[in-house]
């Protein structure tokens, strides 16, 4: 074939496009295949394709959407936590005229991806699949307010983390760290596909959270049941509230300054180049102007499920809910007066860094209370040490830390020091994991048995629980002092031999991680063959206080056969305490929303779309795109978008809940 | 939990002490000064993170469900006196710290000229600072010292007590020029230009290095920095004397990218070098920002600017041009009688005719280029003027 027509056909992929030089790669990707094979053998050999198609991927049941979405969190991070411990072995080996066994091109992708993963594709996710599954429940409703806009909000994700994972086995994944700054990220200095597999996974998946904050936005505001007014909403749903608002508020600037550079690198552009007016600076303004907000839009729901637990497992009401509220609110706003932190070495003015520091250290004090008022909730309390508690504990005496060192690098003339050091790496994995990711945790075996019906093992748990906890400390203190040493972030290689020290201990923290990351994964399965024992009939396991206890676990499809009616912040604990006795008659059908194959269709031709442009593959960008159009025109025409349950299944479902508890009992 | 946060603690407590915490015990002033800030917010954010700590080990100890010694209350959810201590104990910290950051923030602005050299040394004032200039280049980094006339690369040296003032730029990418025992960093970016003021106390040789990722040679692009005595400045300003010289087309073949690059010395260096470099037109014919920019203060050539362009053939080390856009241009430098070929000249000269000139249609400054320049002819792209 003449190469204008296999150019015609595929762009610029080549079958040098492929890196089979590069043997760490090969590897990998033989293991993913060989696993991935296994998988989908299996699956084929249970046939339970068409299970999973009918039960999961078209379904809009904001529940199943949930559990997926956290399933693609665990997974992805799988593969960011990969991506940690190579950098973790570089850096431990790359002493004393060595190269470590990572070469530039390789160590500055990897830096890259496990930035981008874990933001966009873990935390993200985690977040989302929690707020997905529990928020519709805690306010009493049947389901979000547009249920096919959150099965295609969750493909779209899922989109744009099989674009970012495309990137490791076909061609490569930008160079330039995580938020891909201009001039470096630009098509003069970065003209290979790495940036725009990173531009194009961040758009698909960029749609899908911007529509799923609308549609929790519209759900919490909209589908409260009767007597839950804004002050009686649990906190969870507060503070998920919060982050949607951040969300639709922020993530349309992402798209746009990604848009901006899409446009400088596809149609030669000039809005972030060194010349022609062009101005990076824009870039990194813009940038963090969405990318402060995103680390509250993370840590908000955390707080929300901290909230929760220590209520839960102290037994006692929340201390200071209104200001709870009042606080995050405060935070909500204030996170928008800060990004400017994020580059006070930039050359801002005196004032406007003092600023942008005093507003970012404001933040510090409805974060301050909020601390103080769980650490009220658990005085005269009776504190049940289950995991979730555990978590919680361990949140708060890292995260203090973490946001003391984050006060710090908010005055400019420290962060003159700090800034890019691995200080600050520490400082901001230190509230990540220490907030973020203990809170999914958290949330995650708080929330399990109703989920599922049965709950975690807490053996696997606990030592997983203190894995991650050790392996934080060790892996990422020695940070802290390696950035007072002034060893700055991204590099590959050093030449102060005592600096390896830190290094090797932080990797042996990585390592625990690692363990702990399998104890977790090993905890899911024990959990799943031993789920005869860790059963749980009543629905309520850990005597809670909102509205997701009050029905069965896993909650039937319509969450509630009767909606509830509230009186109290504490809902559930308000009914238990008034002797609520369950209906046992008058069931009617129940109206809920058809499950459709458009979402998963849709964001696929997304993602073929993203592939097409990110490889200049125009046919099938257009081809795609066109599709796209006539997919979600077509849709409109599907008129089998609802049905009624009928009253005899809800009849039987509740009759079986009703065995159940009596057999509890 | 607290037992093994001890443990992981350790480690760090016994090697404290034969490590080099340069950001703790820095050389010069400036980040003397900003290490108090960083051990000053640090003591008064304990006063608050400390008790919390303790707080809730002690409440998750005592309040454990095993102990029914404690007092229960289910139902005891507000206390108005006690929300008013957790909001108002961080702000009153705050309050502080925000004190705190004003002033040492404006105390401590880079663009700021020194005031001191110590804790209790004034300025000099007869002794003019020293001038240095600074561009990141892919991957090392070009020091000028423009009243000696000399250049180096990767190689920085300064007289103890004697106030450094630098103008920093880059070429191509941003990088972070940090010298953590000297002041704080600030970023060297491609057409602007950002000042650092500091001043190095005691002699000594101390790493420098980019503190921005800025591609594949990131890693290897450090250099030395020298506190040197007065004598052994002019030492030092000798040596590089002997070096050779640092022209415009020398300066294009450096700045070409390269990996750990060892120390070079030139003797010589166009004056007018580091304004080249900072307003992107070191390449003959290409139009400098300054010089664009003051057009536009005029209020721009309007439509006709479009046709001053020329194709780009060769920009840095990669070929320019995106797959659906133009073919990459550049503005080309205006001809003037003192400065022929489309070579920049030093200062802009105004136009005779001061009115601003506005948009489309208007007639061309007098300084426009001279049409016979010979060397755009040949390639002018869509001239239809």
């Amino acid at each position: 074939m003449s190469p204008d027509l296999l150019k015609l056909i595929f762009g610029r992929l080549t079958f040098e496009s492929l890196p089979l030089h590069e043997p760490i790669v090969v590897g990998t990707f033989a293991v993913v295949a060989t696993g991935g094979l296994i998988m989908f053998a299996g699956l084929t050999y249970f046939r339970v394709w068409g299970y999973l198609w009918s039960e999961w991927f078209t379904s809009v049941d904001h529940k199943r959407i949930g559990i997926m979405y956290m399933i693609l969190g665990i997974v992805m991070l799988l593969r960011g936590f990969a991506d940690a411990l190579m950098m973790r072995l570089q850096q431990a080996l790359a002493f004393g005229g060595s190269e470590g066994y990572l070469n530039s091109h390789h160590y500055d992708q990897v830096f890259t991806a496990h930035g981008v993963i874990m933001i966009f594709f873990v935390a993200m996710p985690l977040v989302t699949g929690l707020m997905n599954f529990v928020v519709p429940l805690q306010i009493g409703a049947r389901d979000v307010s547009f249920p096919f806009l959150n099965n295609f909000s969750f493909w779209m994700t899922v989109g744009g983390a099989v674009l970012v994972m495309a990137s490791l086995f076909i061609g490569e994944f930008a160079r330039t760290g995580w938020l891909a700054y201009p001039p470096l990220s630009n098509i003069g200095y970065s003209p290979d596909v790495g940036v725009d597999y990173y531009i194009w996974g961040l758009q698909v998946a960029g749609v899908g959270t911007t529509l799923s904050g609308i549609n929790l936005i519209c759900t919490i505001v909209k589908l409260r049941c009767p007597g839950m007014t804004m002050m009686r909403m649990p906190v969870f749903t507060w503070t998920a509230l919060c982050t949607n608002v951040l969300i639709v508020a922020s993530f349309p600037v992402l798209t746009v300054v990604l848009a901006l550079l899409s446009l400088d690198r596809y149609v030669g552009t000039n809005f972030f180049t060194n010349d022609f007016g062009g101005s990076p600076m824009m870039y990194v303004n813009l940038i963090w102007i969405w990318g402060h907000p995103e680390v509250y839009i993370l840590v908000l729901p955390a707080f929300g499920i901290f909230s929760e637990v220590t209520s839960t497992f102290s037994g006692k009401r929340l201390f200071g809910y209104t200001s709870m509220v009042y606080a995050t609110v405060v935070i909500t706003i204030l996170s928008y007066l800060v990004w400017l932190h994020h580059f006070f070495t930039m050359g801002s003015g005196a004032s406007v860094n003092s600023f942008f520091g005093i507003t970012t250290m404001i933040i510090s004090i409805p974060t301050g209370a909020k601390m103080f008022n769980w650490l009220f909730t658990m005085y005269r309390g009776r504190i049940r040490f289950e995991l979730p508690m555990m978590w919680t504990i361990a949140f708060m005496l890292t995260f203090v830390l973490g946001g003391m060192t984050g006060v710090l690098l908010a005055v400019p003339p420290a962060d003159f020091v700090l800034h890019n050091s691995l200080f600050l790496i520490a400082h901001f994995h230190n509230v990540i994991i220490g907030g973020v990711v203990f809170g999914a945790f958290a949330g995650i075996g708080y929330w399990f048995p109703k989920a599922f019906g049965f709950k975690l093992d807490p053996f696997w748990g606990k030592l997983s629980f203190w894995f991650w906890v050790t392996g934080f400390y060790l892996a990422f203190m020695p940070l802290y002092v390696l950035g007072l040493m002034g060893v700055t972030r991204r590099l590959r290689v050093f030449d102060d031999p005592s600096l390896q020290i830190w290094f090797i201990v932080a990797g042996i923290g990585a390592f625990l991680v690692f363990l702990g990351i399998l104890s977790m994964l090993m905890q899911f399965a024990v959990s799943f063959l031993r789920r005869e024992q860790l059963k749980d009939v009543t629905g309520d396991p850990w005597d809670a206080r909102t509205l997701e206890w009050a029905t069965s676990s896993p909650p039937p499809a319509y969450n509630f056969a009767f909606t509830p009616v509230v009186h109290d912040n504490d809902a559930w604990w308000d009914m238990k305490r008034r002797g609520y006795q369950r209906p046992l008659t008058g069931f009617k059908p129940i109206h809920m929303p058809s499950s459709t194959g458009t979402g998963i269709i849709l964001a696929g031709l997304a993602t073929a779309m993203g592939f097409g442009l990110i490889w200049y593959i125009w046919w099938l960008a257009a081809a795609s795109f066109i599709a796209m159009l006539a997919v979600g025109i077509g849709h409109t025409f599907n008129y089998h978008r609802d049905f009624d349950i009928p009253a005899e299944d809800v009849i039987r479902a509740e009759d079986v809940r009703t065995k159940l508890l009596a057999g509890a009992k | 939990m607290s037992r093994f946060k001890i443990l992981a603690l350790l480690p760090l407590a016994v090697a404290l002490s034969g490590c080099n915490y340069v950001v703790l015990a820095p050389a010069g002033d400036i980040a003397a000064q900003q290490r108090d800030l960083v051990i000053i917010s640090t003591v008064l954010m304990l006063l608050i993170v400390v008790p919390v700590m303790a707080l809730t080990v002690l409440f998750a100890w005592r309040y454990r469900q095993s102990n029914t010694d404690a007092r229960y209350e289910p139902e005891w959810d507000h206390s108005t006196s006690l929300e008013l201590v957790i909001w108002s104990a961080p702000l009153l910290i705050i309050v502080c710290l925000g004190a705190l950051t004003w002033m040492g923030t404006h105390l401590l602005d880079p663009y700021r000229t020194l005031g001191r050299i110590h804790a209790d040394r004034a300025v000099d004032q007869s002794k003019a600072p020293l001038e240095v200039d600074v561009v990141a280049l892919d991957w090392k980094w070009l020091f000028i010292y423009p009243d000696y006339g000399v250049a180096t690369v990767n190689d920085l040296a300064a007289p103890v007590d004697r106030p450094i003032n630098f103008r920093i730029t880059a070429s191509s990418v941003m990088n972070s020029f940090y010298i953590p025992a000297l002041a704080g960093q600030i970023y060297a970016m491609p057409g602007m230009e950002t000042k650092l003021h500091a001043v190095v106390n005691h002699a000594g040789t101390y790493r420098g290095f980019s503190a921005n990722y800025s591609g594949a040679g990131f890693s290897g692009m450090h250099f030395n920095f020298q506190g040197l005595d007065d004598k052994g400045f002019d030492a030092w300003i000798a040596s590089a004397k002997s070096g050779g010289s640092l022209g415009r087309a020398e300066y294009l073949q450096l700045e070409k990218p390269s990996q750990n690059e060892p120390v070079r010395r030139y003797g010589t260096v166009d004056s007018d070098l580091y304004r080249l470099i900072l307003n992107m037109c070191v390449e003959t014919g290409k139009m400098c920002q300054s010089e664009m920019m003051a057009i536009d203060a005029k209020g721009g050539l309007g439509h006709e600017g479009l046709n001053n362009t020329l194709p780009l053939a060769y920009d840095k080390y990669a070929r320019r041009g995106t797959a659906l856009g133009p073919e990459p241009t550049f503005v080309a430098g205006t001809c003037t009688p003192d400065a022929p070929q489309g070579r920049t000249t030093a200062s802009i000269t105004a136009p005779l005719d001061t009115a601003p000139l506005l948009g489309a249609g208007l007639k061309r400054p007098s300084f426009t280029p001279l049409k016979s320049s010979s060397f755009f002819l040949g390639q002018r792209p869509k001239s239809d003027s």
